[in-house]
């Protein structure tokens, strides 16, 4: 019997579980596939401040933070980099809105400075000369996503914890001495229990825990173009967050902003939507038009999920004592170690350093399913 | 733009022309969309001379490809030659980047008939100028008349080593000698196969004989163990191999003057369209590597029909008949054809299919990689040349717990570079099943991602003004 059980091992149950560990706590966690083959391996990796939800502006400082330092809390380097960040504006209405939105977030602490033409141009000699404003964040940069699966591995199992990958949950039941979860593999007890089944979470909580919270399926491309001369030094973006843009050290560039493909829970990212595509790569050469020049060599999809709120759920699940959730975060890959290391201060009996993410508030009663007895 | 037909066919080889005409004969709109200038693909691939009468007495693939080609100029398709497709969704989207650009189609069916990939194993100093894949050889040959470096050693596995050797000696080049992974045994034992198709098992001998007359050094069950030169090729060290095509240890290793190198083990489907549409794939190693599950009628999902190579290794003659019914079958489910003449129409290019594809099987049995060569890859050996990642890169990753071929790419970018692993994904996927004592199909399929070759994005995305671009509402504050 382990303490706890966590089931999915993105990147909130690879940090919860490493955190559980360092705290004492005998962990197994279970992942239907690979470490952080999901959202947290496909991502684009950029770890933007200046560009998250003003409300979150907190969480996402700490969360790349924790990025800078894996070395220290978790052994491994995530190939942080922090080349600072350039959201711009192209019209009026865009000017607005980033005033705005940047205002919100510089409340809550998100250290930006809005910039004219020139003072963009000093920053990032490379963009549009059509811009009409800019906000800068010294503090944005991008960490290598698809690195981490076997990072977290080896952190894990340095830490103790126990993990099954390639073996998925097919339920989680309530016991007198905890949880028990049925897998293809056979039956693992914990005291307690962790979920953290990224876009999944709807399915799994309503399957096993009986409680209905609506999570959309977000279905994200992302691309890379082949190595370049250096033609950007910032994360770049546009004010209504539909651009993410950078250039890595080997000189590919990631063109993201959560451009919709298809998808679904149960086929992952499926399609392409061309006209979707084609406006993301637009967007891209309209803000760095030496990018032309380049390239495509590859467009992926991934899925996450969101709330109705576009809030996070990081807390207990109600009615049931002795679990937890953790998810559903908008920019969670920035934002994921640190609500791993929130979560992990709770479970392990301490005042989260800032507060969770109450799952109840989005709830929404659903007669289909039949309350689980408590 | 969008470009509007009943059938897109991917690939204009010898199944994408025979797919054309057929669908095209019952009525339907059809578009060929080829990276080449003419139809033919690999086997028949136009040649850049003008063709005279005495090289079509020569050589009986030019005049196949020139029948191909004219039946298809007659036939009412279109062709969108140079186009290369790098797009395509259900429902049918497809996008090709020309000359001109990127243009799109939309179509009722689409028939994938891309044909294949060359396999190649690493051996030290393949990257050495003077070294070309065996196929790629064939292209040199079709196309110009010549290969670079002579003489020339020519290696690996299947027919193309004769046809290659013999084609240099014809066009006035050097053979160095012939190194063959099979051996006489297996070849002997392929003929029954064979003999459904007399006329190119005829050839295949004639090939082997003619290299015996010219007094060609044929080594068999022998296999390349390093390539030398300073500049370029200059020796090439061979060794025998045992059944699995492991170079035996401790057996006499052959040094060889060559300066130039035309190397290839086999062939492998050019499936990627397949795997973008999500249709489910099996692995066999006979047919080639992974290959998309499809119905006897080469239906493969709704719309989508495939035929060629790409749906498994089974040679030119094999990949005509299976285009022609990939056609007709399209034409039924458009309603072109009655159930009943599309039966009557199907039966006998079904029965030819069969025996073609006996003899095609037999020798992409032949040709099926065995995992002693890959074993055999040193650790400093480069395996993924567009990463520049070496075996012992891929051995640590399974050491550090990577299982399956995607995880090692994110893990190490083994075949994350412009070709998409369709250079190195063979070896590696080889190498993966070695470490981690599994199988090819526990270590899955490479995921393929749109564009599959580099795309610039230049042709993409054409002119454009800011108000063109589509904008979504903004993502919440
Ligand atoms: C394409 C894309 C680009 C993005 N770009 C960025 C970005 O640039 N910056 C940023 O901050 N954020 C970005 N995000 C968001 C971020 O990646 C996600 O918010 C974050 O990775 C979610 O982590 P997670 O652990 O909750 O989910 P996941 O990583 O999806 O992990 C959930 C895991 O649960 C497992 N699981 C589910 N059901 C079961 C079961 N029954 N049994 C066992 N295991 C199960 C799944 O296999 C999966 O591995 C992006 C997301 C996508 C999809
Ligand atoms: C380089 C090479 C040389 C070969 N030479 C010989 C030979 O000499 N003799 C022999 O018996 N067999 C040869 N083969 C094997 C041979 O390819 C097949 O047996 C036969 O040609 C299969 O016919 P097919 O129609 O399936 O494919 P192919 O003849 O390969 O035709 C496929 C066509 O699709 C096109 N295509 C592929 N992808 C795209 C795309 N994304 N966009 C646009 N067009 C695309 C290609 O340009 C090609 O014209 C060779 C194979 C290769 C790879």
């Amino acid at each position: 019997m382990h303490d706890i059980m966590v089931i999915g091992g993105g990147v909130m149950g690879c940090t919860t579980a490493l955190r559980l560990a360092q705290g004492g706590l005998k962990v197994l966690l279970i992942e239907r596939e690979g470490l952080c083959m999901q959202a947290s391996g496909v991502n684009a990796g950029t770890l933007s401040v200046g560009i998250k939800r003003a409300s979150l502006i907190q969480y996402a400082i700490r969360g790349s933070n924790l990025w800078r330092t894996t070395p220290e809390w978790a052994g491994f380097d995530a190939g942080f980099h922090q080349i600072g960040g350039l959201t711009l504006a192209f019209n009026d209405e865009e000017a607005e809105m980033l005033t705005e939105r940047m205002d919100a977030r510089k409340a809550n602490g998100a250290p930006i400075e809005m910039v004219g033409l020139n003072r963009a141009k000093e920053i990032e000699p490379g963009i549009s000369n059509k811009a009409v404003l800019a906000a800068y964040c010294p503090i944005d940069g991008y960490a290598n996503s698809n690195e981490i699966g076997s990072g977290f591995r080896g952190a894990l199992k340095r830490a103790g914890v126990e993990i099954k990958e390639f073996t998925r949950v097919d339920g989680v039941e309530r016991e007198d001495q905890g949880y028990a979860a049925r897998t293809p593999a056979g039956i693992f007890r914990g005291k307690r229990v962790v979920i953290a089944g990224g876009v999944w979470l709807e399915e799994l909580l309503k399957r096993d825990f009986g409680i209905n919270i609506p999570i959309t399926c977000r279905t994200n491309m992302v691309s890379v173009t082949e190595r370049l001369p250096p033609v950007m030094r910032n994360v770049l973006g546009i004010a209504t967050s539909l651009l993410t843009l950078k250039q890595s050290t080997n000189g590919t560039v990631l063109i993201g902003g959560g451009w919709q493909g298809k998808g679904d829970t149960k086929r992952g990212g499926y399609e392409i939507v061309p006209e979707n595509l084609l406006s993301n790569l637009r967007l891209a050469c309209y803000v760095i038009p030496e990018l032309r020049k380049a390239r495509i060599a590859r467009t992926w999809l991934g899925i996450e999920g969101n709330t109705q709120d576009v809030m996070p759920i990081v807390g207990d699940i109600p009615g049931s004592p002795g679990a937890f959730v953790i998810g559903a975060v908008r920019g969670g890959f920035t934002i994921g170690p640190c609500m791993g290391m929130l979560l992990a201060q709770y479970i392990l009996g301490k005042e989260p350093e800032l507060p969770l993410f109450d799952p109840t508030r989005v709830i929404v009663p659903d007669d289909t399913i039949e309350r689980v007895a408590s | 733009m969008t470009q509007s037909y009943d059938v897109i066919v991917l690939g204009g080889g010898p199944a994408g022309v025979r797919a054309a005409i057929a669908a095209r004969r019952q009525g339907l709109t059809v578009a060929v969309i080829d990276e080449g200038r003419r139809p033919g693909g690999q086997v028949y691939r136009a040649p850049n001379f003008t063709v005279s009468a005495a090289d079509l007495d020569a050589n009986p693939d030019l005049v196949r490809g020139e029948r191909l080609r004219a039946d298809f100029a007659g036939s009412g398709a279109e062709l969108f030659a140079r186009h290369r497709a790098w797009f395509a969704a259900p429902g049918i989207k497809v996008s090709a980047a020309g000359p001109e650009g990127a243009t799109w189609f939309e179509s009722r069916a689409l028939i994938l008939a891309t044909g294949t990939s060359e396999r190649a194993i690493p051996v030290p100093g393949i990257t050495l100028p003077g070294v070309i894949g065996l196929a790629a050889a064939t292209v040199l040959l079709k196309a110009h008349g010549a290969v670079p470096g002579s003489p020339t050693l020519v290696a690996g596995v299947g027919p193309l080593l004769y046809a290659v050797a013999t084609s240099i000696l014809k066009h006035g080049g050097q053979v160095a000698a012939v190194v063959d992974l099979s051996r006489p045994g297996e070849w002997a034992a392929a003929l029954p196969g064979m003999i459904s198709r007399p006329d190119l098992l005829a050839r295949g001998l004639g090939w082997m004989l003619s290299l015996k007359r010219a007094g060609i050094p044929i080594h068999h069950g022998s296999t390349v163990t390093a390539i030398r030169g300073d500049v370029n090729v200059q020796e090439v060290e061979i060794c025998p191999v045992d059944g699995n095509w492991a170079p035996i240890a401790g057996a006499r290793r052959k040094t060889i003057a060559a300066k130039g190198v035309a190397i290839g083990h086999g062939l492998t489907p050019a499936s990627e369209f397949a795997r973008i549409l999500a249709i489910p794939h099996r692995f066999s190693a006979e047919r080639g590597g992974w290959i998309p599950t499809l119905a006897p009628d080469r239906k493969a999902m709704d719309g989508v029909y495939i035929a060629g190579d790409c749906a498994g290794i089974s040679g030119a003659a094999a990949a005509e008949i299976a285009g022609t019914l990939a056609g007709l079958s399209a034409a039924r489910d458009l309603g072109a054809l009655t159930d009943a003449k599309y039966a009557e129409l199907a039966l006998p290019v079904s029965r030819s299919l069969a025996r073609a594809e006996r003899f095609g099987w037999t020798i992409s049995k032949l040709m099926s990689l065995r995992p002693g060569l890959a074993r055999a890859i040193a650790s400093d050996t480069v395996v993924c040349r567009c990463e520049d990642v070496a075996r012992e890169t891929i051995d640590d990753a399974a050491k550090a717990g990577a299982t399956h071929v995607n995880q090692l790419k994110s893990l190490t970018r083994c075949g994350m570079g412009p070709c998409q692993g369709r250079s190195c994904g063979e070896a590696a996927a080889e190498i993966m099943a070695a470490d981690t004592n599994t199988s090819r199909e526990a270590v899955g399929a490479w995921t393929a991602r749109t564009p599959l070759r580099p795309l610039p994005l230049d042709v993409l995305l054409g002119s454009y003004v800011y108000e063109d671009i589509l904008k979504p509402p903004p993502l919440p504050a």
